[in-house]
């Protein structure tokens, strides 16, 4: 495998990112670089910050103190969308769809977005098929092809867990984050989805953040693991090494209890 | 043909597209079979509130944007030519520059009120147009030396267009062929076409975006959609086309005023013709302002009849009495958003 690329050129950096919502401090100077190729999982208990660490990067919250650089360029004052148009996609903890609006829209829009296409008013939407081929793709790739025109709403849990990990694929981005994106999957459902966060690794290029809590899923993927306690960046290393700390055996143990 | 003319977005109900069909050839051929000035009048205006009422649709129906400022700019686009012909004479040089100049006034303004207040919520989007549409009419009235006041304005035409012109010698279908019918069918070609690229707009990917924005805005942002943006552009085609249909009413009334164009009383019948037609679906437009207009015009000629046939019976005249009209119409209005929740539309593609 190949070593973490150049160290001066992460393809994302937190720099002392903080949030507050009234009193609370829920990421607290966090601080941190993502390399190219790399897929870091951030693990932490329940209410330690990592998806409000999320909300900052991909644009949904503004931080409170601290920046985010995206290949080295400041980004904090940019918007949700703008950040996505520069290569972010992000995967929601709690399922975010469109559910009104069968299967296939719901990615077809992504596939669209990605394509540019928002501001096209004088052409018929289904003339583009080369954009209903992709989405059919992507629906394909998370085993939910049979389920196209179905409104998203009508769509089990787990189901509707694939579909919000179709729409990031259908943003081809250059930086995938998922949200535990396994949460409340039916044991035989969770493969396909590590199945492909594994096809994205392996494509080499990708920088993958991932935020899940089974131990044995983080140990098989991850590159690297930090660890969110109480919004502070408390671990952070190879897996092994990570795992085997005093402080994440804690944060492990209270880990387990919320589970 | 007549996929692309519909942009892939066909009735999808055989009731529905009956109804249509029935509304377009009426329409269509209106001065030969309802001859007489009256009935050529509501054809004329369920032609122009047609194109109103889908582009209102565009807003409410598609994007989920609460506007009050509808009528604004239906009032822009007719006093736009009303007073571009009353101070530049009657031409067609001038009929276009007072169209071209509304438009131009109607975008800017759109956009104006769209970037500034469409980040705030649903709600205070209202309120902010209703506040601006107030202003907006207090000023037309105010104006008086420049908009003609409470009294509005009447104007000549260029002379193709007006009753007195005639253009064959004898009549056709026992109709005569003057500026009256050119009229006609200059707002009817036109309503019907900007109404076609209304649905072509709501069919395009522009048009999904909105929907999805209408959805989950949160969401649309977080795939890449600036939200702000979309709904200040779908704000800005809409107010064109309701300018447009402002124009039309213009040219066929030969008269500009308060009450035709400006006035909230017309925003509330907008919104009960995109109600009753079916939100989100364009044809809706066609079957709410149809119906709408129709009720308007005739429900107090069929009132007086069944007051006059119930006289002698106690209170049952005094209910059916033609000043009644409003009460009956929302009545009905109430009984068809209680049956047909999704309106007309929804209902007959329902089934
Ligand atoms: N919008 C918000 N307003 C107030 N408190 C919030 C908000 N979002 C998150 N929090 C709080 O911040 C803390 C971190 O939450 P979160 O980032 O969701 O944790 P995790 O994803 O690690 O489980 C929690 O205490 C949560 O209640
Ligand atoms: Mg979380």
């Amino acid at each position: 495998m190949s070593e973490p690329r150049s160290a001066e050129h992460p393809v994302l950096q937190t720099h002392g990112l903080s949030i507050r919502f009234g009193g609370h401090v829920a990421v607290n100077q966090v601080s941190c670089a993502f390399h190219p190729g790399t897929l870091t999982a951030i693990v932490g208990p329940n209410g330690a910050g990592k998806t409000t660490y999320f909300n900052l990067i991909s644009g949904q919250l503004r931080p409170s103190a601290g920046r985010v650089t995206l290949y080295g360029e400041d980004i904090t004052a940019l918007a949700a969308p703008q950040r996505t148009r520069r290569g972010m996609g992000r995967a929601f903890q709690l399922t975010n769809l469109f559910p009104q609006l069968s299967v296939l829209e719901n990615v077809r829009l992504a596939v669209q977005s990605h394509a540019g296409m928002g501001m096209n008013l004088f052409s018929v939407w289904a003339s583009h098929v080369e954009l209903i081929e992709r989405a059919e793709h992507y629906l394909y790739r998370v085993k939910l092809a049979d389920r196209r025109d179905a409104p998203a709403a009508a769509l089990a849990h787990g189901d509707q867990r694939k579909l919000e990990v179709a729409i990031l694929l259908a943003l081809d981005p250059d930086l995938f984050m998922f949200d535990e994106p396994t949460a409340g999957m039916s044991v035989d459902e969770v493969p396909v989805i590590l199945e492909l966060i594994h096809e994205i690794k392996n494509q080499g290029d990708k920088t993958i953040l991932l935020v899940e809590h089974k131990m044995d899923v983080v140990r098989s993927l991850a590159d690297r693991i930090i660890v969110l306690h109480q919004g502070e960046l408390v671990a952070d290393g190879e897996p092994a090494q990570v795992i085997a700390s005093p402080i994440v055996q804690q944060a492990y143990l209270g880990l387990v209890g919320h589970e | 043909m007549i996929r692309t003319l519909l942009s892939g977005d066909y009735p999808r109900s055989r009731a529905l597209s009956v109804l249509l069909l029935a509304i377009l050839a009426g329409l269509a051929l209106a001065p030969f079979v309802f001859p007489g000035t009256r009935s050529l009048d509501v054809a004329a205006k369920v032609c122009v509130f047609i194109l109103l009422v889908a582009s209102y649709d565009l807003l409410l129906g598609y994007t989920g944007i609460v506007s009050f400022a509808h009528t604004m700019f239906f009032g822009i686009g007719a006093y736009g030519v009303a007073i571009a012909v009353s101070r530049l004479g009657p031409s067609w040089g001038s009929l276009v520059l007072g169209s071209l100049a509304a438009l131009a006034c109607s975008a800017l303004l759109a956009l104006l009120i769209g970037v500034l207040s469409l980040r705030v919520k649903t709600i205070f989007f209202a309120m902010i147009t209703l506040a601006v549409a107030s202003f907006f009419a207090i000023l037309a009235s105010q104006l008086s030396g420049f908009t003609g006041g409470e009294d509005g304005l009447t104007y000549k035409l260029p002379e193709l267009l007006l009753p007195g012109t005639k253009l064959l010698q004898a009549p056709l279908a026992g109709v005569e062929i003057n500026g009256k019918i050119v009229s006609y069918y200059l707002v009817f070609f036109a309503a019907a076409a900007l109404f076609l690229a209304l649905l072509r707009v709501v069919n395009s990917p522009f048009g999904r975006v909105l929907q999805a924005i209408r959805e989950n805005d949160f969401r649309a942002e977080a795939i890449g959609y600036r939200s702000v943006f979309y709904r200040s552009a779908a704000n800005c085609v809409a107010a064109l086309a309701a300018s447009a249909a402002g124009i039309l009413y213009a040219i066929w009334l030969r008269y500009a005023g308060p009450d035709t164009t400006l006035s909230l009383d017309i925003m509330m019948d907008v919104l009960l013709m995109v109600v009753i037609g079916g939100m989100g679906t364009m044809y809706g437009a066609v079957v709410g302002a149809t119906l709408f207009v129709i009720a308007q015009n005739y429900l107090q000629d069929l009132m007086k009849l069944a007051s006059d046939a119930a006289a002698g019976i106690p209170f049952v005249p005094a209910l059916l009495h033609p000043d009644r009209w409003l009460l009956w119409l929302g009545i009905l209005f109430i009984l068809s958003v209680y049956r047909f929740p999704a309106g007309i539309v929804g209902k007959l593609r329902s089934k």
